[in-house]
């Protein structure tokens, strides 16, 4: 009997699962994944996480505690690095120390290090290591993760090329609306709060239905974001700190969007500095609309939809009548 | 030029002495406290880190004291105050404070651009002369320590309530007025004569040790003086992580080649395997070896969002429970309320002396029974 690898439903699973449902499909492995964030998954992760972390690392906590006597293994690769020079944040490198300490009864954690800031060849080892726990050689292990990085390849070709990442996970098809009066909205944040709708409580679906289509940094080149970024005065050392501004000095070139909103985590380190450099270059360069909408355990849905309803009527009212407000309403 | 650069505990002694050394004008801000935070909270991100919004406020009041140019440290991450630098010039000039900024790292430019930030700061120079300036300014911040050290084994010892911190005061103050290292050498040694000839009791008292983010335990007046009032409750408390640590160990060993202090490293290996950024690694490693040098009770200290430390906090209490020894976590940010800390504080405090009353108690309880 072969032994089951249970996949944690959060945080990094929304930025690469099409890499690695490939690889434990190539290698046999049979997987079993948490499933959609809902709100059992996230009372158990606030209640076993401590109080202090953000929300994304808490449900994480809620998925991987889901999969107790479900599997043999579970999958928590510990990203320290996904980009040379660059890191992503501390509690990805800790993710895995903090699940085995603060969880009883979790299967077996596959732990492995990605830590791609020096060389890049770090990935295949880790590969190999991962393939070892189900008795695969490096060389099949190996291939299988070169085979997996292909597909991955196709699947950011497909989204850079247009289609809404969350589209391609939930398996919806011919989402996109393109009118006269579609607005053109860009939404900020971390995949895993962007991609996960138990956790945004719809956000996407929300603007499509006020004739917004969304698009996101990960829609964007990688290379054209990381180059657009070199302007910044000192470096950034966050993975996603420089796709996000990267982002940003590109819109600001192209001026072809409607308006732009940040999603922020309560408590993210690395939002709270990227939110606040993305926000003043913005409102310095140009007069593109910018909210910011921070989500937590216990955002009410309500709040929500009132600032995302007003934010889309100001962008069309802003559009209808050109800046002029009347005095007398 | 008149530069000027943030508070943390007692690193503007050193730095005022280097910058004295190499005849750099300067202004010292006051110190940090409820008015440098209530500046700072008004233009830093909600969310910063509290030694951002602190920093930034005491930058505000050199600004108004005349200062044009910030030296800081740099950082390469994942901790946020690698980028402490941009995000203070940038606030800060923002906000109408135009000040220039020179950060102590190598710049994008490479050592190029290093040798010109160099030149702009010290001017026409000797290499000797900045190399001699920065060797008496570790000397220094390594004396400096050992002094505050000092402090913690005589305050909890003291026959004579207040002693300790009546010379450690004075020494503070003093230290501001003083030119030149080899002056400020003078002060600390004097210092420690004064500190080593305060009568003291024989009694052993119990120990705390202190871990957590850099900057919310080294400065005492963001910890809310906890080391101060820990020892006026008659606790000897340490803490490992100081400042000519910090230089010594993680920006002096990174160009000399000298052997790295890594017991921390491993004493945190069973539960944190890898270096994740901040001081966690630190919190972890230094809790064990606490707790095996027999100490009675760690506290953990960090600013409201500190990633590292966060993860830390989630470790800790495995700690606790192999290791037998309470940890209390501190969370601090501009809404703490200085009462609530306080009564914390003390319950630990009970909770640690109780036990070893309890402890001392059974000892004696078994040696009676065996005797009879």
């Amino acid at each position: 009997m072969s032994s089951k690898l249970g996949i944690p439903r959060g945080l990094f699973y929304y930025r690469f699962y099409p890499l690695w449902n490939e690889f434990f499909k190539i290698l046999d492995v049979d997987c079993i994944d948490s499933g959609p964030t809902n709100k059992k998954i996230l009372e158990l992760g606030s209640r076993l996480c401590v109080d202090e972390a953000c929300l994304p690392v808490k449900i994480f906590h809620g998925h991987a505690a889901s999969l107790r006597d479900k599997a043999d293994f579970i999958f928590v690769p510990r990203y320290t690095s996904i980009s040379e020079k660059e890191y992503i944040c501390p509690k990805f490198g800790g993710l895995p120390d903090m699940l085995r300490n603060c969880i009883n009864g979790l299967p077996r954690i596959i732990d492995t290090e990605f830590n791609l800031r020096k060389k890049n060849s770090n990935a295949l080892k880790a590969a190999a290591e991962i393939g070892s726990f189900f008795g695969h050689s490096t060389r099949d292990s190996i291939f299988a993760f070169s085979q997996a990085k292909k597909a991955f390849d196709e699947y950011r070709k497909m989204v850079v090329a247009g289609t809404f990442p969350g589209d391609i996970l939930d398996n919806k098809k011919n989402m996109r609306s393109l009118g006269k009066d579609t607005l053109k909205i860009l939404l900020i944040g971390h995949p895993y709060n962007i991609y996960d709708s138990f956790v945004n409580m719809n956000i996407v679906e929300k603007l499509r239905q006020k004739g917004a289509e969304v698009f996101t940094v990960d829609m964007f080149e990688e290379k054209l974001l990381k180059d657009m970024a070199e302007v910044l005065n000192k470096r950034m050392f966050w993975n996603f700190g420089t796709l996000a501004l990267g982002c940003t000095y590109q819109i600001l070139e192209t001026e072809n969007t409607d308006g732009i909103i940040y999603l922020m985590s309560f408590g993210c380190g690395i939002d709270a500095f990227v939110c606040n450099m993305a926000e003043r270059r913005v409102r310095e360069r140009s007069d593109i609309p910018y909210i910011v909408l921070t989500i937590d355990e216990h955002t009410g849905e309500a709040g929500i939809d009132t600032r995302i309803e007003a934010f889309i009527d100001l962008i069309r009212w802003r559009k209808r009548d050109e800046g002029y407000i009347s005095a007398h309403g | 030029m008149k530069v000027t650069f943030p508070h943390m505990g007692n690193t503007y002694i050193c730095v005022k002495s280097l910058l004295d050394d190499l005849n750099v004008d300067y202004v010292i801000p006051p110190f940090n406290g409820r008015a440098a935070l209530d500046l700072g909270k008004l233009c830093a991100p909600e969310f910063a880190c509290l030694p951002l919004k602190i920093t930034i406020g005491t930058l505000i009041k050199a600004y108004e004291m005349g200062a044009d140019t910030i030296l800081m440290t740099g950082g390469r991450g994942p901790c946020r105050f690698g980028y402490y630098c941009e995000m203070q010039r940038e606030i800060l000039n923002d906000a109408g404070y135009k000040m220039d900024a020179i950060t102590l790292e190598m710049p994008k430019g490479g050592i190029r651009e290093f040798i010109e930030n160099t030149k702009r700061l010290v001017g026409k120079t000797s290499v000797w002369r900045i190399l001699n300036a920065v060797r008496n300014a570790v000397v220094i911040a390594e004396s400096v320590d050992k002094l505050e050290k000092l402090s913690y084994k005589t305050r909890p010892r003291e026959m004579e309530k207040g002693a300790t911190d009546l010379i450690y005061r004075s020494f503070k103050e003093k230290a501001l007025s003083v030119k030149g290292s080899r002056a400020m050498k003078e002060l600390i040694s004097k210092t420690a004569e004064e500190l080593n000839a305060i009568p003291l009791s024989v009694r052993e008292p119990l120990k705390i040790g202190i871990v957590g983010e850099i900057f919310t335990t080294i400065d005492s007046d963001t910890g809310f003086h906890m080391d101060k009032i820990l020892g006026d409750m008659g606790f000897e408390v340490d803490r490992q992580v100081t400042v000519s640590e910090w230089i010594i160990e993680h920006m002096l060993k990174k160009v000399i080649p000298a052997k790295r202090d890594l017991r921390y490293v491993d004493a945190a290996k069973p539960y944190l395997k890898t270096m994740i950024g901040g001081h966690a690694q630190e919190t972890i490693g230094n809790a064990v070896l606490y707790a095996k040098a027999g100490y009675d009770g760690i506290i953990q200290t960090y600013p409201l969002t500190c990633m590292p430390e966060i993860v830390a906090q989630s470790i800790l209490p495995m700690v606790e429970k192999d290791h037998g020894i309470p940890v209390l976590s501190l969370i601090i940010d501009e809404m703490t309320g200085e009462a609530g800390y306080m009564t914390r504080l003390e319950a630990f405090a009970d909770l640690l002396v109780m036990r070893r009353k309890n402890c001392e108690m059974k000892k004696v309880a078994f040696q009676q029974a065996t005797e009879v």
